[in-house]
């Protein structure tokens, strides 16, 4: 187990009712953590989510280390 | 200085313009984006509130504005994002692109918009006169992708 950050922003901030939260994890690969963290939180369906670790854009397959700060990006809407 | 920002109040465009002045500069070329009455058929739109991914937002736009330095025969290029609640009418972004003719300025200032509406995390949530709301892209993508049960992620 290991600790990591998740930061949520508008739809799933909203729907998980927080902006960010701390948790021990043994997810292997980012997409483990998304999956654990819907069983727990039961995201809205989405259609393609990107996802970033540290602040930058990654691959689902990405693997976690302790301390990483995750983000689940929902489809974006600028301009 | 960064040339993409986020903004939580007013933008101040002469001083935009005035950051791409360049004596070698014979073209200027801007966009701005303002928030409409209404969308995808939809009237009633009362305001909208933008979010943003502030610490990965700032890094895309720069390597946006950087590919378009790098495409386009351009002097320089900025580019702005509001955040927050904005009423009708507010301007959402500005991006602006000085060159030495038109042609790449009108190009690169396309290029920069239509990038930073694909790939800068930035999420819009629209409030209507009925009292309702909801965050553009993602309610109808919702409901498409719970009706075919569709996987989160590619």
């Amino acid at each position: 187990m290991f600790q990591i950050r998740v930061e949520y922003f508008a739809i799933l901030r909203e729907h998980v009712g927080c902006t960010h939260e701390s948790l021990s994890t043994s997810a292997a690969t980012v997409a483990d953590l998304y999956a654990e963290l819907d069983r727990r939180h039961v995201f809205p369906a989405l259609g393609r989510l990107k996802v970033a670790v540290n602040d930058e854009f990654c691959d689902w397959s990405t693997p976690l280390r302790d301390g990483d700060s995750v983000v689940f990006i929902p489809p974006v809407a600028g301009g | 200085m960064s040339r993409f920002g986020f903004s939580r109040g007013p933008v101040d465009l002469a001083a935009c313009r005035a950051q791409l002045a360049d004596p070698a500069a014979g073209a200027y070329a801007s966009f701005e984006g303002w928030v409409r009455n209404h969308n995808e058929g939809r009237d009633g739109v009362l305001r909208l509130e933008y979010e943003g991914y502030e610490q990965l937002g700032v890094k895309e736009g720069e390597r946006i504005i950087a590919e378009a330095l790098d495409r386009f025969d351009i002097s320089s290029a900025h580019c702005i994002h509001r955040l927050g609640e904005l009423e009708i009418g507010a301007l959402a972004v500005w991006v602006g692109v000085s060159a030495a003719h038109r042609d790449a300025a009108f190009a690169a200032c396309r290029y920069i918009i239509d990038e930073v509406k694909h790939r800068v995390p930035i999420w819009k949530k629209e409030h209507y006169a009925d009292g309702n709301s909801g965050w553009v892209n993602c309610e109808a993508c919702a409901a498409h992708a719970t009706e075919a049960k569709g996987s989160h992620h590619a």
